[in-house]
């Protein structure tokens, strides 16, 4: 890191240090949680500033049913990204199953099951938030102009904005600003967030992954509190735009429509998913597999709703490093290295 | 075991691995000390080490330069000479014999470098299907000088904790290859047999303790010397040598190269006062990248990072493979 940055680091942390009224901020974003436990960000802040982590880990919002849903198909491939593997149906894991001789394969783009269903029927794990949505609509797309028969998509797809309504309009909810999130915002703009500060008087700052932009953004929050006028401000403006990613919000589009949502932790949540539309339902892991996808009970003690929340930081979950841990996780956010519990065991235990 | 089965993260090298030797294996074997080789007689040192890998040729290598190269690496890190190599083969039914020959050229190549000879072996088919490709397993045997002894009870407190080369570079190559990612030029496997490296710094400083950082990578290493005797550990974040290349996929995969397996990395721990011993090392063509990383500590309990903002965060032993993250 170039010495000018670390000399800003330090005047940032030092005007952070300035602020005593106790506030609560919310990353959004799984990544920015990633970011702010490997820079051990918490650990510079003054007590009064609190960081927590939201629902933007898309595979510890994925409900149960969808592992289950998968674990119930015979005689097929089943792709999907690494992180989902470990995570825990009423039923088992992908990774025990495959254990078990269901054959599971890790890709790292959705292309990669278009190949593998080359040669055998294949079902894509089909999760993620905007940031990952377009390129498994733009993979139907080409499983259509393919005319593949043995491919299709599990949809579990979630969008932020609806999540973040949800969130706000919980009950006794204290969340004074948002860190929005970067690789989303992308795709959504920055527009999508207004109605937070129009329908609940919450700001938010769209940031990017760097620590330096991290603290920035958390300065900037501070000073929207001091002013007491909230808005939405765009420190990622490098990628980001008003209106977002026009190609890729066509693609969605295009190939998926929204509706209502299983989020684990946080209940059903309307219209904060997308399905895929009825013209392409031949790729539809759900028509083709008659499967179901519901909601489904917590393991019990596990308080990841809350966590997602941010009404109980994850130490103060009574299963947190006892019973639930990186190795048996019981609760969404153990699961991903990106929940919250994950990163909180990994960097702050 | 609370996992009635065996899953791929009980081979990853991390905590269930761990668990699995100790619950499973130590109980009913006689396993003086989880080294990588262990010392017979007076100073005989053997090893043995399976080797499975997808693809079976990489960028760097393939499995027969690696089952030369990490059994190998294995006995060398002891401090003691590797002479002599055992292989087994373990081939699928139907597997081309073009290939087996690439893959005993390249043994012969590695074992020609590293000054060993493969004097036995033995040969399995097995069903179409009931393995896949081919799997390697060689048993090293090398000798210890008499007075030589590396360990982690000789690590003290101030101890330099030194790397050859660029870390997460192996991982990285075998990623790129097995996902076809198409990285532009290909990354490359670092695997290399290094005891003619350990051989140029055995005299050039007063060695502690050597481990090569395969599976689980440096920070588990790190880890186990900590469980070991108890001293604490600060690594340096903006010390580590990794490639620009390694660095990018990493951030972009979600993975860190401290916790990748590598083939070529060794991390050694220097007395405190050492101070010819990387010059000696950057003079070998395995050592170029060499560098001091962290150091042994009582600031702390644990092993630690010191972040490239100057915060202090933990680095704690994984259970499991990392996984790469969605976005």
């Amino acid at each position: 890191m170039a010495k000018s940055d670390l000399v800003r680091i330090k005047y940032l942390i030092e005007d952070l240090w300035q602020w005593k009224k106790p506030v609560r901020i919310m990353e959004v974003c799984g990544s920015h949680t990633m970011v702010i436990g490997k820079y051990g960000i918490r650990s510079l802040l003054p007590p009064s500033i609190e960081l927590i982590s939201g629902p933007g880990c898309p595979v510890c919002v994925t409900p149960a049913s969808f592992i289950d849903a998968l674990l119930t198909l015979k005689n097929v491939t089943i792709a999907t990204f690494g992180d989902l593997i470990r995570v825990p149906g009423i039923n088992g894991t992908l990774e025990q199953a495959r254990a078990a001789g269901l054959d599971v394969r890790i890709v790292y783009s959705p292309l990669e099951a278009l190949k593998i269903a080359s040669t055998r029927e294949t079902v894509f794990a089909g999760i993620g938030f905007e940031t990952t949505i377009p390129g498994i609509a733009h993979t139907l797309l080409e499983a259509q102009r393919l005319k593949l028969h043995n491919f299709s998509v599990l949809p579990a797809f979630k969008t932020i904005p609806p999540a973040l309504k949800a969130l706000l309009s919980t009950d006794n909810i204290a969340i004074d600003g948002f860190i929005l999130p970067g690789h989303v915002s992308v795709i959504t703009g920055s527009a999508a967030y207004q109605f937070l500060v129009d329908d609940f008087h919450t700001g938010g700052v769209i940031a990017g992954f760097e620590p330096i932009t991290l603290l920035q953004t958390i300065k900037d929050i501070i000073s929207q509190l001091k002013r007491g006028i909230p808005m939405i401000e765009n420190a990622y403006k490098e990628v980001v735009s008003i209106q977002g990613n026009i190609p890729a919000q066509n693609i969605i589009r295009k190939v998926l429509q929204p509706e209502d949502a299983y989020w684990r932790g946080l209940g059903k949540i309307p219209a904060s998913g997308l399905g895929i539309k009825e013209e392409f339902a031949q790729f539809n892991a759900i028509r083709k597999y008659d499967l179901q996808i519901t909601e489904t009970e917590m393991p019990s003690g596990c308080r990841c709703g809350d966590v997602l929340k941010g009404f109980i930081k994850p130490p103060q979950c009574p299963l947190f490093a006892t019973t639930c841990h990186p190795a048996h996780p019981l609760g969404p956010c153990m699961v991903s290295s990106e929940g919250s519990c994950a990163a909180y065991y990994k960097y702050e235990r | 075991m609370k996992d009635e089965i065996i899953t791929l993260a009980h081979g990853s090298g991390a905590r269930l691995t761990q668990q699995l030797i100790a619950e499973i294996f130590a109980p009913h074997f006689h396993l003086p000390a989880l080294t990588d080789s262990v010392a017979i007689g007076h100073n005989l040192v053997v090893t043995t080490d399976a080797h499975v890998v997808k693809p079976i040729f990489f960028p760097g290598g393939d499995i027969g330069k690696l089952s030369v190269t990490g059994t190998v690496n294995d006995i060398a890190v002891s401090g003691a000479q590797p002479l002599y190599l055992l292989a087994t083969f373990i081939i699928e039914e139907g597997f081309p014999i073009s290939d087996l020959k690439k893959i005993v050229a390249s043994m012969q190549e590695a074992a020609l470098e590293a000054g060993v000879k493969i004097i036995a072996g033995d040969t399995k088919v097995v069903e179409k299907h009931n393995a896949e490709g081919i799997y390697i397993t060689t048993t090293g045997i090398g000798t210890l000088p008499l007075d030589l002894h590396l360990g982690t009870d000789k690590i003290k407190n101030g101890d330099l904790i030194i790397v050859n080369g660029n870390i997460g570079d192996h991982t990285i190559a075998i990623i790129n290859a097995r996902n076809e990612l198409d990285l532009q030029p290909p990354p490359r496997s670092d695997c290399a047999p290094l005891n003619g490296l350990i051989a140029c710094m055995l005299p050039a400083a007063d060695l502690h303790f050597m481990r090569d950082a395969t599976r689980g990578g440096v920070a588990t290493i790190l880890n186990e010397v900590f469980e070991d005797n108890g001293l604490g550990i600060i690594i340096d974040e903006a010390s580590l040598p990794i490639s620009a290349a390694t660095l990018a996929v990493s951030n972009l995969l979600g993975l860190e190269p401290l916790y990748m397996a590598n083939e070529g990395v060794i991390v050694t721990f220097a007395a405190a006062d050492t101070t010819g011993l990387i010059p000696a090392m950057k003079k070998h063509r395995y050592g170029k990248n060499a560098a001091l990383i962290g150091k042994v500590t009582s600031d702390v309990k644990g092993v630690f990072l010191r972040t490239t903002i100057g915060s202090l965060r933990p680095l704690p032993m994984l259970h499991s493979d990392p996984l790469p993250r969605i976005c």
